[in-house]
């Protein structure tokens, strides 16, 4: 029963040139990522921006997240209020409750948040509407009557996403901070205008600023790499569901490594 | 001598490791139907998207009319593309369109100069041309394949292109559907004196359409002719699609 018999010479050398393999796509990827950032910023300054599009975009990005944002954001504030009352209670402090969670909300549950929910819906569909052209050869079809796929598909959505993400940001700190006066009167009985007051009293613009900006970069990273998963995808009707999924992977990842570094520069200021 | 619209000279194209065209030259003359016939898988999509330049080549040479595609300049492209309609297999309509949008996309995209009376006009009756009028509001969603394949063959021919490529337009049809879209091939290259290359296995199509023949196969032209010599062809590989 000779061919059993294992051939290491075989195994180390298919492991070898697996890793070399891997090394080497690593490389066409980073490649392809870089010259399609790169055409991509081409067309954002050089072509004619397709309005219609853009707007057609941002309804889409709005419509389709917007409840979702609702239902989270209202839980997340309540939840918030809810689990950090003993220990202020603890310290005499309850009167800095409302304080304390509109600023965690506004610097880090609304944007990140926001920006998870919209990996999940925006950068999916995103992936999957541009694999599935990819697939059906619509892209094709575009590219042969003289249209600019990336110019008429990919711009208008990572504009959009670039901008409506950190106005569904604010949408959504409002209303966690809605969800956390409801918090609040689980156990207290405070007026809605008492407790804005509270709430802002210790909430500054150096706390909102860097939060949208931070946000604005999470949008583009959504678009981003919802078009590029999509737009890359391979060739068979299975690629449109793996440009999906990987889509919302690849983007949440980076969501929290932008984040992190976003911290860090905040940080510093 | 007629007129070559195309002409495809020792082209060669691959994927990867995998060699698809290993140098095939054809040419496509004025007002002729030209099939290509070939087991899947052997390129004929790949060659006709290196016509309008969707793929590039990796070496030989196309030309459409006096262009040269591999070394055009953006503008000649344009010039070519507007030329040049193409058929998908699966229609590729734009699922997010309506009917009346994917009509109006080439129109306005090639040639902006076009009124809204106008391309209205043009649509109506395209889609008269195809015997679709009721199709117009329509979402492709909403369309049979055979629908689809009509619309997809309007949206081609709406920008009256001299040169047509049908990429395996009859199949996953019915026999009635694939018989009247071939008589619509036939219809639009008599009416609009249009030079056309069909890719299709249809042998019912084949008998329909062609005026001339070409068979690949593993990469290169395997047998050039017309339908009565490939038909009375005792190559084994030959007589494997005609029966
Ligand atoms: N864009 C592409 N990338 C990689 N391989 C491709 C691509 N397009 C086609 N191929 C490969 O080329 C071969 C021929 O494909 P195609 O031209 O579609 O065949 P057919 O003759 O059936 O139309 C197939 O093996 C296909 O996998
Ligand atoms: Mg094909």
């Amino acid at each position: 029963m000779s061919y059993l018999k294992p051939n290491n010479s075989f195994i180390t050398n298919s492991f070898m040139n697996d890793i070399k393999q891997k090394f080497i796509d690593f490389f066409i990827d980073v490649a392809n990522v870089m010259y399609y950032l790169k055409s991509v910023m081409k067309n954002i300054f050089h072509s004619s921006f397709e309005k219609s599009e853009f707007l057609k975009q941002c309804y889409q990005i709005g419509n389709k997240s917007v409840g979702l944002i609702s239902i989270t954001g209202i839980i997340i504030g309540l939840v918030l209020t809810i689990q950090s009352r003993p220990p202020l209670v603890e310290f005499g402090a309850v009167a800095m409750l409302p304080g304390m969670v509109a600023i965690s909300i506004i610097r880090e549950m609304g944007p990140v948040i926001t920006a998870l929910i919209c990996a999940g819906k925006i950068g999916s569909s995103m992936g999957a509407e541009l694999g599935s052209m990819r697939v059906t050869e619509q892209i094709d079809a575009m590219e042969v009557s003289n249209t600019n796929p990336i110019n008429f598909l990919i711009v208008p959505r990572v504009i959009a996403a670039t901008v409506m993400i950190p106005i569904l940001t604010l949408y959504a700190d409002v209303i966690g901070i809605f969800g956390s006066w409801l918090g609040v009167n689980i156990k207290d009985d405070v007026s809605f205008t008492l407790f804005m007051h509270q709430a802002f009293d210790s909430v500054e613009f150096i706390d909102l600023l860097p939060a949208l900006i931070k946000s604005f970069f999470f949008g583009a990273v959504i678009g981003l790499v919802g078009c590029y998963k999509g737009f890359n995808a391979g060739r068979g009707t299975e690629s449109v569901g793996v440009a999906a999924n990987s889509a919302v992977v690849t983007a949440s990842l980076l969501l929290i490594i932008v984040d992190l570094i976003a911290v860090q520069i905040t940080d510093l200021l | 001598m007629k007129n070559v619209l195309i002409d495809i000279k020792d082209v060669t194209k691959s994927f990867g490791t995998q060699d698809i065209l290993k140098g095939v030259t054809l040419q496509l003359f004025e007002n002729e139907n030209l099939v290509i016939l070939g087991k899947s898988g052997t390129g004929k999509s790949v060659l006709i998207k290196c016509i309008v330049n969707l793929l590039q080549l990796d070496s030989g040479c196309i030309k459409v009319e006096d262009y040269e595609i591999a070394n055009s300049s953006d503008e000649d492209l344009i010039e070519v593309r507007k030329k040049i309609g193409f058929l998908f297999q699966g229609a590729a309509l734009y699922d997010s369109m309506t009917v009346r949008e994917n009509l109006t996309f080439p129109l306005t995209r090639l040639d902006k100069k076009f009124s809204n009376e106008e391309i209205t006009q043009k649509i109506e009756k395209v889609l008269e041309d195809v015997s679709l009028p009721e199709a117009i509001d329509k979402m492709p969603s909403e369309l049979s394949g055979g629908m689809k394949k009509r619309i997809g063959l309007a949206r081609t021919l709406i920008v009256n292109p001299k040169i047509l490529l049908y990429d395996e337009p009859t199949t996953g049809l019915d026999p009635i559907t694939s018989d009247e879209i071939s008589q619509l091939i036939n219809e639009t290259k008599n009416k609009f004196k249009t030079s056309s290359i069909i890719i299709t296995h249809d042998i019912k199509c084949v008998q329909t359409v062609a005026d001339r023949i070409i068979m690949l196969k593993d990469g290169v032209v395997y047998k050039e002719g017309t339908l009565s010599e490939f038909e009375n062809d005792d190559d084994s590989y030959i007589q494997s699609f005609f029966n």
